[in-house]
């Protein structure tokens, strides 16, 4: 097992290394002088130069690269070209709404994916698996923006039970904070939740087939009990895979929500640096993303060896 | 790389080519899937068409004193913000949304297809080099790419176009190394091989027609993702630009027309819905159709 790990470990860190690199070169390296690009092109040439050696862009690119990649590594990710302010700070602001968004986004997800997943396959091609299935049809063709604007449709607009966007924030109450979040999140959930309910349905199915359950069965467990202590754990392994995969699709998706609800997280934060120039932020926050996303995946293909030790067998 | 045995073996009898399989056409018009979802891209697919000889008004004209009238015979969805006829630009916006598509999974194939079977075919080193850097392009969701691109180069078309076909290379590498593998292991293969023929010329003959059936069903749902990629980046701003119409950005604009006209939110919105929904259920049928063993338990 420690085999494995540590050979997924090396593959992780090869992974950020080759993200970071990227990211650079295109959002630092590709720009041009990004000192240029702040001031726009009728800057003096003598005021472009002081800007160029203040931020540190009169440096040789290696040396920026590694300057950057070991700011990472001890939390100083330099200063906003815009604010001035140090990146970490703007992004640690924001993700106080993007990671609770993602979580609540997440965690629904799993609810409404597990119990849409194990209701139809326990009831397989009857109506309530049929017209399950047809509705995670719908779900997965729509836009997970377009769902968010019919949700203020019908809860801001029509109903007026909640606000259309906007963050009450949490200093108020975590109540307010949450009733902020919750159309955000419902609008990312419900079209993951309709993947990963199929996904669910076909892993499940795929189990129930297999001997040991016909033997659980035998051995005089109930229906009920096969499904949650043998089934379960075992139709896992797919469901877990396609988690980690949704999970990149959440990131992103929350960039998009985020910009329906106006909320101001990660999402709203790149936006805005993108239209400033602010190449330093964008840099930072991208390469949070790609971390996120490399990192979850490195969890759910250890988690995986976990529940089911023939996997590390098969990847030495 | 394997000697050629220099022995006379009839690899044409031995060649498995793929055809369309016998009554092809008689089970696809029985298929629910194949039906609704062909009617569907057809549907969304003739917008497009019928959108470069004939709209019912022009898209691009902008006329104000004609704003957000409801619909009427001469509007028959009504008008948006700027006075432009609703139903011309969904249907300009079909072509704009089919034609990122196209170029965007276009640009997934091609690339793709051709690092996938380069892998099934080189193996070993070559093999895995690929697969890592398929792995580390997942890394990089398309809303990412178009971040990276658009925060150097503005956003626009060519911006949201490479961003969607470079998300669309990893899954294409992985569907076609894993079905080249296979047809790799089969036995008219090793027939070619004991024939003299080399990696590329079995590749071409061999492979590439064996996989294409997965390759089509495959690109069917690629063009969905690239669908939704499109509107998503549209919305953002990062897409398409104005004055060309496209979905993502009718929605953007009905946005802050909620409590005025919320039937302009709802429009481009069903569109892009139908749009994948048709090329999805489209997938789904030939998938059963071609590949029967690929159909699962959905």
């Amino acid at each position: 097992m420690s085999v494995f790990i540590f050979r997924r470990f090396l593959t992780l860190i090869a992974t950020l290394l080759g993200a970071s690199l990227i990211i650079f070169l295109v959002l630092d390296a590709l720009p041009g002088n990004a000192a240029q690009m702040l001031m726009g092109a009728d800057a003096s040439p003598d005021a472009v130069r002081a800007l160029t050696i203040k931020l540190g862009l009169d440096q040789p690119l290696y040396y920026r690269y590694v300057h950057w990649v070991m700011g990472l590594l001890t939390g100083d990710l330099g200063n906003s070209y815009v604010y001035g302010t140090p990146v970490a700070g703007l992004i640690a602001e924001r993700l106080t709404l993007t990671i609770p968004l993602a979580i609540m986004s997440m965690s629904m997800t799993v609810v409404l994916a597990l119990s849409a997943g194990i209701y139809t396959a326990a009831n397989h091609n009857k109506l309530g698996d049929v017209g399950v299935m047809s509705l995670t049809q719908f779900g997965i063709a729509l836009p997970n923006f377009w769902f968010a604007i019919l949700l203020i449709l019908l809860f801001s607009v029509k109903l007026q039970w909640l606000s259309a966007g906007g963050f009450a924030g949490w200093d108020e109450s975590i109540l307010a904070g949450i009733k902020s979040l919750l159309l955000p999140a419902i609008s990312l959930s419900v079209v993951q939740a309709a993947i990963l309910a199929r996904v669910t349905r076909s892993a499940v199915l795929e189990v129930l087939r297999e001997d040991f359950v016909r033997t659980a069965r035998a051995k005089g467990l109930s229906k009920r009990d096969v499904l949650w202590r043998h089934v379960l754990r075992n139709a896992m392994i797919p469901v877990m895979t396609i988690m980690g995969l949704q999970f990149a699709n959440l990131l992103a998706g929350t960039i998009v929500i985020e910009n329906v609800f106006y909320l101001p997280g990660l999402g709203r934060l790149i936006f805005q640096s993108i239209a400033n120039r602010d190449l330093i932020v964008v840099r930072n926050c991208v390469m949070l993303l790609a971390g996120v996303v490399v990192i979850v995946n490195f969890v759910v293909d250890v988690l995986y060896a976990f529940i089911d030790p023939r996997i590390k067998v098969h990847n030495l | 790389m394997s000697t050629p045995i220099s022995a006379s073996v009839d690899v044409g009898a031995a060649t498995v080519r793929p055809q369309v399989p016998t009554g092809f056409w008689r089970r696809a018009l029985r298929h629910r899937s194949f039906v609704i979802g062909g009617t569907l891209s057809l549907m969304v697919l003739g917008a497009a068409l019928l959108s470069l000889v004939w709209t019912p008004w022009s898209a691009y004209e902008i006329d104000v004193a004609s704003k957000l009238r409801p619909p009427s015979a001469a509007h028959w969805l009504g008008t948006d913000v700027l006075g432009r006829d609703i139903v011309s630009l969904l249907l300009v916006g079909a072509r704009s949304t089919i034609m990122v598509g196209i170029i965007a999974v276009g640009i997934g194939i091609t690339f793709g297809v051709s690092l996938g079977l380069l892998a099934a075919a080189r193996r070993g080193w070559t093999e895995e080099l690929i697969m890592r850097m398929s792995d580390f392009t997942f890394a990089f969701p398309a809303v990412l790419s178009a971040i990276m691109l658009a925060a150097v180069a503005g956003p626009g078309m060519v911006t949201s176009i490479t961003a969607i076909g470079i998300f669309q290379i990893p899954t294409l590498v992985r569907v076609t190394r894993g079905s080249a593998n296979a047809i790799w292991a089969r036995e008219f293969v090793l027939a070619a091989r004991a024939s003299g023929k080399g990696g590329f010329r079995i590749t071409i003959e061999h492979v590439l027609p064996n996989v294409l059936p997965i390759l089509i069903v495959q690109a069917t749902i690629q063009f969905a993702l690239a669908i939704l990629a499109e509107a998503a980046l549209s919305y953002l701003g990062l897409g398409t630009q104005p004055p060309q119409p496209s979905w993502g950005r009718m929605l953007n604009d009905a946005q802050t027309l909620l409590f005025q006209s919320p039937m302009l939110a709802v429009y481009p919105g069903a569109a892009i819905a139908v749009a994948v929904l048709g090329l999805n259920l489209l997938g789904d049928g030939l998938r059963d159709l071609l590949d029967p063993r690929l159909s699962r338990e959905r």
